[in-house]
C-alpha cells in the first residue's frame, strides 16, 4: 500500500529515531510512505487553546494535500494524530465549520472534501499488514526481553479507535508474537504530562517518575513508545528524576518501530539506536549480537 | 472561597454574563458540546485526571461552578490551564460529556477576555508557539523552548545545558529553524480564518437589571445535533 506520510515536527530533527524506523519498517515491509510535500506544524494541542478556526484550519491545509494526493496520512506523532483526526472529525460533524475552514483554504487554493483517513502506523501495522506477514520478515526473536508497553494518551483516545481505550493490545501482541516478554504493566495508558513538562516541571517529573517506577518494579528491561513527548520526558528526563527523586533509573525507551526494526534484522543506524540518550542496556545489546540466519 | 455575590436573588453580573456568553459560543462548536447539561456530579472526571491533585478546583467543580454561574472564579483557576489534554475524563465520563473539549473551550474564553492567569507561563508558551509556527511553517523546538525560558526564567536555560549537549552528541538539534515553501499562503488561511472567527462573535450582551438566572442569555441555547 502507499500512504501520505505526515512526519510531523518533532520527527525531523529532535525524534530522528522514530522518523527514521518508521520509514525503514516500513519500506521493509513493501509499503510505500511517500510525504506530503510542503507539508506544515498541525498545531499541536496547543493551538487548539488559541483560535478554534484558525487551528482547524492549519490542520486541515495537511488533510487537503493528502486529499489531492489521493491518500491516507501515516501520523506516527500522537499529537499530530489526535489533533489531524480531531479536525476531520469536527469538520465532519459540524458543515458550518466545514465551510468557514474551506473558505480560510481557498487562500491558499485549496479545499478538502473529507475524504482523508488519518492512521497510525500501529493501526496499519498490526491490523493492515497483520502480525503473520510481520513474523514472516522476522530475523530475530527478542526471547528473554521483558518490555513494558507504553500507549500514552493521545492514539487511543479521546474516540473509539483501533485499540481499546483503557487497555489497549496490538503492542502487547505485537511484541509477544515476536518472542518478547510483556510486562504487567498498568501505567501503559496514563499521561506523561506531555508539554507539562514546560509549564509544570514538578507535576509532570512527577508522573514519569511513577511511570519509570511502575516499569522498574516490574522488571522491564525496556519501555517502547508511541509517542515524540512521552519518549522525550521519559528519555530526556531520567538525570533530572533520579536528582529530584534519588532514584537510580536507567531505564532504556526505545519507539515501538525501532524494536520492531531490530526484529526485522534492520541495521541499528537506519532505524535511529544511535540517537538514543540511554544505551539499550545488555539484554538489547546482546539481541543485536544474534541472527536467525 | 472569594466568590462575586450578586445583590439580587439570583442577578447575573455583567461580567458573568459576558464570560458566559463567550464559553457557550465555544461550546455550540464542540461535536455533542450540550451534553455539559448532563453532568451528575460524580466525579469520575476528577478521579481519572492524573493531575487534578495538583489543581485549585477540580474537573467536576469546574461544572458545578459554571452551573452556579460562576464563571468568574474558573477563569482565574489554574486548573484550566493545568490540563495535559490526556482525555482520560473524556474517556469515562458516564454522560459523554467532552471535558478536554470543554477545558479548551474554557481556556479559549479566558485568552479572548484577557483573563490574568495563575499560570501565565502557558499563555506565553501557547503564544510563542502561535509565532513559531506563523513565522515557519513548521514548529523550530529550539527557538520555542529557548523564548520560552528567555521570557520565564532565564537561569533555568543554564540547567538545559546537559540535555543540550547530549541532543548536539546525538544529532538531535535542528541549528536552523526548517521553513515551508507556502508560508506566504499559511499566513493568508490563517488570516482569513481570524477574520471568520471574528464574524461570528457574539453580540456584545445588553445587560439590564432582571437578568436572573440564564433567561437573559435565553437559556443555554445548545440543542442536540443529528446523531445525538
Amino acid at each position: 500500500m502507499k500512504y501520505a506520510y505526515y512526519p510531523g515536527c518533532s520527527l525531523e530533527k529532535t525524534q530522528r529515531g522514530y522518523d527514521q524506523s518508521v520509514r525503514e519498517v516500513f519500506k521493509a515491509l513493501g509499503q510505500e510512505l511517500v510525504e506530503i510535500e510542503d507539508w506544515n506544524c498541525c498545531g499541536a494541542t496547543v493551538y487548539m487553546s488559541v483560535k478554534e478556526t484558525v487551528s482547524l484550519a492549519v490542520s486541515a491545509r495537511n488533510l487537503a494535500l493528502a486529499e489531492r494526493m489521493g491518500l491516507d496520512i501515516v501520523a506516527p506523532c500522537s499529537s499530530c494524530f489526535t489533533v489531524l483526526s480531531k479536525t476531520n472529525r469536527v469538520l465532519n460533524e459540524i458543515p458550518e465549520m466545514h465551510k468557514d475552514v474551506n473558505e480560510a483554504l481557498a487562500e491558499a487554493g485549496l479545499s478538502y472534501g473529507g475524504k482523508t483517513r488519518v492512521r497510525h502506523p500501529l493501526d496499519i501495522l498490526m491490523n493492515d499488514i497483520g502480525i503473520e506477514a510481520i513474523l514472516r520478515k522476522s530475523q530475530r526473536s527478542l526471547e528473554g526481553l521483558r518490555i513494558a508497553p507504553y500507549y500514552g494518551c493521545q492514539i487511543v483516545r479521546p474516540e473509539k479507535g483501533f485499540d481499546d481505550r483503557e487497555d489497549p493490545v496490538l503492542l502487547d501482541r505485537m511484541f509477544s508474537k515476536c518472542g518478547g516478554e510483556i510486562v504487567y504493566f498498568p501505567m501503559k495508558v496514563r499521561c506523561c504530562g506531555g508539554m507539562l513538562m514546560t509549564t509544570f516541571e514538578e507535576t509532570a517529573l512527577k508522573l514519569n517518575k511513577e511511570l519509570l517506577a511502575c516499569a522498574q518494579q516490574n522488571k522491564a528491561d525496556v519501555i517502547v513508545t508511541t509517542c515524540p513527548l512521552c519518549h522525550f520526558n521519559l528519555e530526556g528526563y531520567q538525570d533530572k528524576i533520579n536528582k529530584i527523586y534519588q532514584t537510580k533509573f536507567g531505564m532504556p525507551i526505545l519507539y515501538f518501530t525501532q524494536l520492531l526494526g531490530i526484529v526485522l534484522g534492520l541495521s541499528e543506524r537506519s532505524i535511529g539506536l544511535d540517537s538514543a540518550f540511554i544505551p539499550p542496556g545488555q539484554r538489547i545489546t546482546s539481541l543485536l549480537e544474534t541472527h536467525y540466519a | 472561597m472569594g466568590h462575586s455575590v450578586s445583590y439580587l436573588p439570583g442577578l447575573m453580573t455583567r461580567r458573568e454574563a459576558e464570560v458566559r456568553q463567550i464559553f457557550l459560543k465555544q461550546v455550540e462548536d464542540i461535536p455533542a458540546g450540550e451534553r455539559i447539561k448532563r453532568c451528575l456530579q460524580c466525579g469520575t472526571c476528577t478521579g481519572s485526571c492524573p493531575v487534578s491533585y495538583a489543581m485549585d478546583i477540580s474537573p467536576r467543580e469546574l461544572i458545578a461552578l459554571f452551573r452556579a454561574g460562576e464563571m468568574e472564579t474558573i477563569m482565574k483557576s489554574r486548573t484550566i490551564w493545568i490540563c495535559a489534554s490526556c482525555y482520560a475524563c473524556t474517556t469515562r465520563c458516564p454522560s459523554g460529556i467532552k471535558i478536554t473539549d470543554i477545558i479548551y473551550a474554557l481556556k479559549r474564553t479566558a485568552m479572548e477576555k484577557n483573563y490574568q492567569s495563575k499560570a501565565p507561563q502557558v499563555q506565553i508558551l501557547a503564544s510563542l508557539f502561535v509565532k513559531n509556527l506563523r513565522k515557519y511553517g513548521r514548529l523550530h523546538e529550539g527557538t520555542l523552548i529557548g523564548n520560552y525560558y528567555l521570557r520565564t526564567n532565564p537561569l533555568k536555560l543554564l540547567g538545559y545545558l546537559p540535555l543540550g549537549r547530549k541532543m548536539l552528541q546525538t544529532k538531535r538539534i535542528a541549528v536552523f529553524p526548517m521553513k515551508i515553501k507556502a508560508r506566504k499562503a499559511l499566513s493568508r488561511i490563517i488570516e482569513k480564518a481570524q477574520e471568520i472567527e471574528m464574524r461570528h462573535a457574539p453580540e456584545p450582551v445588553s445587560y439590564s437589571p432582571d437578568f436572573v438566572g440564564y433567561r437573559g442569555l435565553g437559556e443555554l441555547k445548545l440543542e442536540a445535533r443529528k446523531g445525538e
